[in-house]
């Protein structure tokens, strides 16, 4: 397991290393990659049983979640079991606005769908980052359900069990249409009658959705960027490593800690109202719990703090189960299997961030040294 | 001003780490030290860290504690305690073990709230305000036992503080404001300034985990300072120094005052204060017994009588 | 908002309150120890309670006594709580030595742990979800029906004891489920109070939490402590487990999921760490959300239930009763 994260480093170190254009190029072809791997239907990688191009929405969809909910558990320490509330909110925010209860067009469902999340994250956040750690675990996973009960209950607002239907689709163009790549052993041909229509947001044909998703990914990914290397990226990490000595140094800790959760909040509201906007369908079912618990897993899996692992984890977790179909029924019993392996055998995750992989080299280099003058 | 010790070694920053390692076969012990010692991390005390806020601020009391008494439960720890600290002065507060010296720090930073009494600072009484509003008034300090934060590079300790009187929010980040920019400018430049001061320019980008001992000592005073604190409160700086790493540290202090800045070192060791403060306060059990010149101190009965059978330990 | 229907059936719902807060509390009990010797939420525990049943109701199935009246009541309730008890406390014992002890000996953070028993907890509720799998592969399933088939619905019964009323309190007529499920989880929480009180084990957990490293030089294995602690943990929500099988009548592969939110609900209620608390934190909870139903309808019992904890948690931010298993007894 080692091997992957020090693959992906010794990558990232080769990248840093080549000539700026080749840079910008390598970057660039692999951005056009990444946006054309649904019409490419890359063998191996393509599911057979499921529709490639739905999930590959999900794992952008998923991405998003696993940067929003990265902030809050890798750069501030909050443990939050409870992020389904949010993605729940941000969806039903846009189905009661888009059909439920107006008919607003979905370009402002989504604003509005991040604005409420956000101030859901600061309404459950201000009174409870006051308490320690394994107490905002317990409260969240209270929230999450608080959220799901009501939707189900609270049947004037949302409908109930029954859900929303109708929910408003991107608006869209209809261009040209791209046709798919089909592939016979390892020869490609193009498929004719199995196209997509460039930007033309429909009920069957996921691919313009996956684009959108990823575009937002790249947009939120830009700003976490800029979040993490300023200030506030400081302050957080100074609270996550000790909260007193942070404040200390006159950082307000309460004041980022409320910022990184609503951040957070927000970015799940965003995946939600995307969720809701490609399934033109939500009911509570939608959000249960071990959701929560899912994303939680993104992050850990994927190396808390390092925004690339946790993108790597949320696609390989939502792809896995989907390219395994034929497992079925043992999916969940493997995913346990696989989280306990994964504590065990690699708690830092997949990637971790690269200052703990500085920092365990040069742990274990004193260990070294501390083992020999032991033994000599 | 700076290296003039007769005994300076080029590595003064070795800490209690490796001091403590027994010499062992002699391959492995070269390869330790060449590693402590690929850089050097003498202070550089001849740049300029002083900042004009600081440095203007009016001679007379800065901080007054004013019969501060703390109880938790039934336990006293602060008893009726007033002391004063003048602007540009090093006062040195100390005390035997458990005499309540960090508990008074605790006091002025916020930490806890006086059960009677309070601290003036600047005239201003601190009242309920926060731990890091006091910071940002003017009061920063470091801890008895090192707590920097260990995942993050010296650099970045150091420029926490430095934060602290900066403004930045989470739209002029997003936006990459001018504010943003000024404000990181600033503040690297600031922290290397202090960073070479402190003898860690070469160490910028290491994780503050993996410094040596001594070095990681000064780090916090670095971030302490970054702060540019009107009172920088030092507790016990030199724990787990040997004595002349010691000497070599209250030099440093000295030559911080020296800058403008006001000192308050927290230290049960009376020897190594008399040299370096201008003025000492000692507790004991949370009392107040003595205070004046270091002159003064040392003649003074009861603090002889606090001392007695301490003094071993604490040399 | 309806206060007429808790006003008219205010024993009722404090009484079935009572006995549901009663299993909250023993299964609190379990992750209150944990935490208080580990600092660790034992996240896979709602599956140790999980297991319990099954074993239970299995045992009951090969005997087959899923039924009793008059004395033969005792009989049964006996075998059930043996078994249940037992094979949580096994169950319990092998979670930690595979989910927990590994970790504890490369010191992980305690978000890893966290991992690890998430991942445990899946890993025993859909164990016991793909049950039938095994059995299919040797072609011994259909001998097997009645305990491995249709794996993901309900076990086919629980205890099934004949409901009787038998004496007033009030307006309401105590049955003897009531008594049963009342009745021993008091003599649980006597037994266990003296254990923790009287016995050299019971001081060495306390010890433990309070303490770890002085326990340590003062000759306390902490290994030892800790399985110590699962199996009595485990034991416990085995015997909670038995008396859900006497209120609901069923248990299914996920029926833990809820209720081991609700029952560490009720240990942080009471104060996480703190044996007491937990047992006033279960019985607490079970009485408000019974209230709480009753005055907002079915449907918001839930909501009552960890509105109730959130609210606490901000009064109070250790718990009704602070945090120490130190200090406290159960």
């Amino acid at each position: 397991m080692n091997a992957v994260s020090s693959f992906f480093h010794g990558i990232g170190d080769r990248f840093r290393g080549l000539p700026r254009w080749a840079r910008i190029v390598l970057m660039v072809a692999a951005v056009v990659f990444v946006y054309f791997l649904p019409i490419l239907n890359p063998p191996l990688i393509t599911t057979t049983d499921s529709d490639f191009g739905a999930v590959l929405f999900t794992c952008a969809m998923y991405a998003l979640v696993a940067i929003g909910l990265n902030i809050v558990i890798g750069y501030a320490g909050l443990l939050d079991l409870g992020y389904i509330g949010f993605f729940a909110i941000g969806a039903y925010t846009v189905g009661v606005l888009g059909s439920q209860h107006a008919k607003l067009p979905l370009l402002l469902c989504i604003p509005a769908a991040m604005v409420v999340t956000l101030i859901s994250g600061v309404i459950l956040g201000a009174p409870t980052l006051r308490v320690r750690g394994d107490y905002l675990a317990i409260v969240t996973l209270g929230f999450g359900e608080i959220v799901r009960l009501i939707l189900i209950n609270a049947g004037g607002l949302t409908n109930g069990n029954r859900g929303i239907s109708n929910i408003p689709t991107p608006p869209g163009v209809d261009l040209f249409e791209i046709p798919k790549i089909r592939w016979e052993g390892l020869t490609a041909f193009v498929d004719l009658d199995n196209t997509t229509t460039f930007l033309k947001f429909g009920v069957t044909d996921s691919v313009p959705y996956y684009w959108l998703a990823l575009t937002l990914v790249g947009v939120v990914l830009f700003l976490d960027w800029r979040m993490q290397n300023s200030r506030v990226g400081r302050a957080w990490e100074a609270t996550r490593e000790d909260e007193d000595a942070a404040e200390l140094m006159g950082v307000p800790t309460f004041r980022f800690k409320l910022l990184a959760f609503a951040t957070g909040a927000a970015i799940g509201g965003l995946s939600g109202a995307l969720f809701a906007t490609k399934q033109q369908f939500i009911n509570p079912d939608n959000f249960t719990i071990l959701y929560s618990v899912l994303f939680v897993a993104m992050v850990v899996v994927g190396g808390q703090g390092n925004r690339w692992g946790v993108i790597l984890a949320a696609a390989l977790l939502t792809w896995a189960p989907e390219k395994f179909r034929f497992l079925s029924d043992a999916r969940f019993l493997l995913f346990g299997l696989a989280l306990m392996a994964l504590a065990i055998f690699r708690p830092q995750g997949l990637l971790p961030p690269r200052r703990s992989v500085r920092a365990s080299k040069a742990d274990a280099e004193t260990e070294v040294l501390e083992e020999g003058v032991a033994r000599a | 001003m700076p290296d003039t010790t007769p005994d300076k070694t080029p590595e003064p920053a070795k800490g209690k780490v490796e001091d403590s390692t027994p010499t062992a076969g002699p391959r492995v012990d070269d390869e330790a030290t060449e590693r402590a010692e690929a850089v050097d991390t003498t202070p550089d005390t001849s740049v300029d860290i002083s900042v004009p806020e600081v440095a203007a601020l009016p001679k007379g009391k800065l901080l007054e504690v004013d019969d501060v008494t703390l109880r938790f439960g039934g336990v006293t720890a602060l008893d009726g305690v007033s002391f004063h600290i003048n602007t540009g002065e090093i006062l040195g507060l100390i005390g035997p073990n458990g005499a309540g010296k960090t508990t008074c720090f605790n006091v002025m930073t916020g930490v806890y709230q006086p059960t009677s009494g309070g601290v003036k600072f600047m005239g201003e009484p601190l009242g309920k305000r926060k731990k890091f509003q006091i910071t940002k008034l003017g009061i920063a300090r470091t801890f008895q036992n090192i707590r920097l934060f260990h995942n993050m590079t010296a650099l970045e300790n150091v420029l926490v503080g430095a934060d602290a009187h900066h403004s930045t929010g989470m739209g002029s980040a997003l936006l990459r404001l001018p504010k943003h920019h000024a404000e990181e400018s600033e503040g690297e430049d600031r922290a290397y300034e202090l960073l070479k001061f402190m003898g860690l320019d070469k160490r910028a980008n290491e994780l503050a985990r993996n410094l040596p001992y001594g070095d990681q000592r000064r780090l916090e005073i670095a971030r302490a300072l970054a702060t540019n604190p009107k009172l920088l409160c030092l507790d016990e700086p030199a724990a787990g120094f040997n004595p002349a790493e010691k000497a070599r540290l209250m030099e440093l202090i000295q030559t911080i005052r020296d800058q403008g800045y006001t000192v308050l070192l927290i230290e049960h060791d009376m020897k190594l204060v008399m040299g370096v403060t201008d003025r000492i306060v000692v507790l004991e059990f949370g009392k107040k017994i003595a205070e004046g010149l270091p002159a003064e101190i040392q003649d003074n009965p009861a603090v002889i009588a606090a001392y007695l059978g301490v003094d071993e330990d604490a040399s | 908002m309806d206060f007429s229907l808790l006003f008219n059936h205010f024993w009722e719902f404090t009484i079935t309150g009572l006995a549901f807060g009663a299993i909250y509390a023993l299964i609190a009990l379990g992750y209150t120890l944990v935490y208080g010797v580990l600092r660790l939420i034992n996240f896979a525990h709602s599956e140790v309670f999980m297991w319990g049943g099954f074993a239970a109701v299995w045992v009951l199935l090969a005997f087959g006594a899923s039924q009793a009246s008059g004395l033969g009541i005792v009989g049964l309730l006996v075998v059930a709580f043996a078994t249940a008890m037992a094979a949580s406390a096994l169950v319990a014992l092998g979670l930690e030595f595979v989910a927990y002890r590994p970790l504890r000996k490369r010191n992980s953070p305690p978000l890893i742990a966290l991992i690890s028993a998430i991942g445990a907890s899946y890993t025993l509720s859909e164990t016991m979800g793909l049950r039938d799998k095994p059995f299919k592969l040797l072609g011994i399933d259909n001998k097997m029906v009645d305990y491995v088939g249709r794996p993901r619905e309900a076990s086919p019964f629980g205890l099934n004891i004949e409901t009787k009323r038998l004496f007033h309190v009030f307006d309401y007529q105590v049955s003897n489920k009531d008594l049963i499920v009342l009745g021993s989880a008091i003599v649980m929480m006597i037994l266990l109070d003296q254990f923790m009180q009287r016995s050299r084990l019971g001081r060495g957990i306390r010890a433990v939490a309070q303490d770890p490293e002085s326990a340590a030089m003062m000759g306390v294995n902490r290994d030892r402590v800790i399985r110590l602690t699962f199996v009595i943990g485990g034991a416990m929500a085995g015997a909670a487990a038995v008396m859900y099988l006497l209120k609901v009548e069923q248990i299914r592969y996920n029926s833990g999921f809820l209720l081991g939110v609700k029952a560490f609900t009720a240990a942080v209620l009471g104060g996480i760490g703190n044996l007491r608390g937990a047992l006033l934190g279960g019985f607490i909870l079970g009485v408000a959300e019974n209230y709480g139903q009753a005055i907002f309808g079915g449907q918001w019992k839930d909501v009552v239930a960890f509105t109730l904890l959130v609210v606490i948690l901000l009064f109070r931010p250790t718990g009704l009763l602070g945090e120490s298993l130190g200090k406290a007894r159960a």
